[in-house]
């Protein structure tokens, strides 16, 4: 029985691992579109290791924006993997030096592995073959897809400058699509963070507009009663 | 701010808020206002990243039939429930096919 659950554990950190992992050939080629060095794409996927913190990081240096409001922004993005870690320590039990190269593990994909796992054992063993295989897959496919773009005379021809967009798109949908009061609050402040930023991009270097729309929001969040 | 400089204040900071969550105490999850911020800034972020990476060159708005259309595609493909890998190569096949076409 445990070992079961601890098989089905490593097949869906394979599966996700390496899905999403091969996704790095996006960000590789987004960023060297973008105007970042193939060794910043790199050093982002192997330091950051954060798809959406990347990927927007990269959309500033391709608007030409402010470089400090990006970095923000980015930064801003990365919060969520702070609660992530909230929500995982006690389930991992990672402790003392561990903890070191665990918290490098805790994104998006492996907290959705690690979660869906019956049991703490299983668990631990799905955030590992997540983490493990998705950092192997999306360094190895980032730096593939940035050398790839970067003898790629204009990378636009193969739509590579929509590959951002869709990424957030994708990250963003589960959060939209169930029903009930909150997914219909959840879209309102979809709808108007992106009105705000939309607004705001004429008057604003590039990185600002998001950063105006994630205030915003937290604004009128604060302001009406829960 | 140079560009390296960004580089690495994103990686270091992401890497940052990854150990400080792990390392917090379990009661700072229990506060409301720490749910409630946590479900509502990443949507608004999205959504914002969304429309300026679409609708925006820089400071000036503008419309990119072929950026569009692919961002459209990738609706239709996550309507299907299509893996997220298929959903970005979808996005940016339509883009690709349309500028192609001259559009």
């Amino acid at each position: 029985m445990e070992t079961t659950t601890r098989s089905s554990a490593v097949r869906d950190g394979l599966g996700v691992g390496i899905a999403v992992g091969l996704s790095g050939v996006a960000f590789g080629a987004a960023a060297v579109t973008a105007g970042l060095s193939v060794a910043q794409a790199c050093v982002l996927s192997l330091l950051a290791f954060t798809g959406a913190s990347q990927f927007a990081l990269a959309g500033v240096v391709a608007g030409g924006g402010s470089l400090a409001a990006g970095a923000a922004g980015a930064l801003l993005l990365g919060v969520r993997n702070g609660l992530y870690g909230l929500r995982l320590s006690g389930l991992l039990g990672a402790r003392g030096w561990r903890r070191l190269p665990v918290a490098h593990g805790v994104i998006d994909e492996t907290t959705a592995v690690t979660l869906a796992q019956p049991d703490a054992e299983s668990a631990r063993t799905g955030f590992l073959v997540t983490f493990v295989s998705l950092y192997l897959t999306w360094n190895a496919t980032t730096l593939l897809g940035a050398l790839g773009t970067s003898r790629v005379a204009d990378p636009a021809v193969f739509g590579l400058d929509v590959v951002g967009p869709a990424t957030f798109l994708a990250i963003l949908w589960p959060r939209l699509t169930g029903s009930g009061p909150e997914t219909r609050t959840l879209r309102t402040i979809a709808a108007g963070g992106a009105a705000v930023a939309l607004a705001a991009t004429p008057f604003t270097p590039a990185g600002v507009p998001v950063l105006l729309a994630a205030a915003a929001v937290l604004a009128v969040v604060l302001r009406s009663p829960r | 701010m140079t560009v390296w400089q960004a580089v690495l204040a994103v990686s270091l900071g992401c890497y940052a808020l990854k150990l400080a969550g792990l390392s917090a105490p379990r009661r700072v999850l229990d506060h409301p206002g720490v749910q409630r911020f946590a479900a509502l800034v990443p949507v608004a972020l999205l959504a914002a990243l969304i429309a300026v990476q679409t609708f925006a060159e820089g400071r000036a708005l503008g419309l990119d039939w072929p950026r569009t259309a692919g961002l459209g595609a990738a609706v239709v493909a996550l309507l299907l429930r299509a893996p997220f890998l298929v959903v970005l190569v979808a996005a940016a096949a339509v883009t690709a096919a349309l500028r192609y076409a001259g559009l």
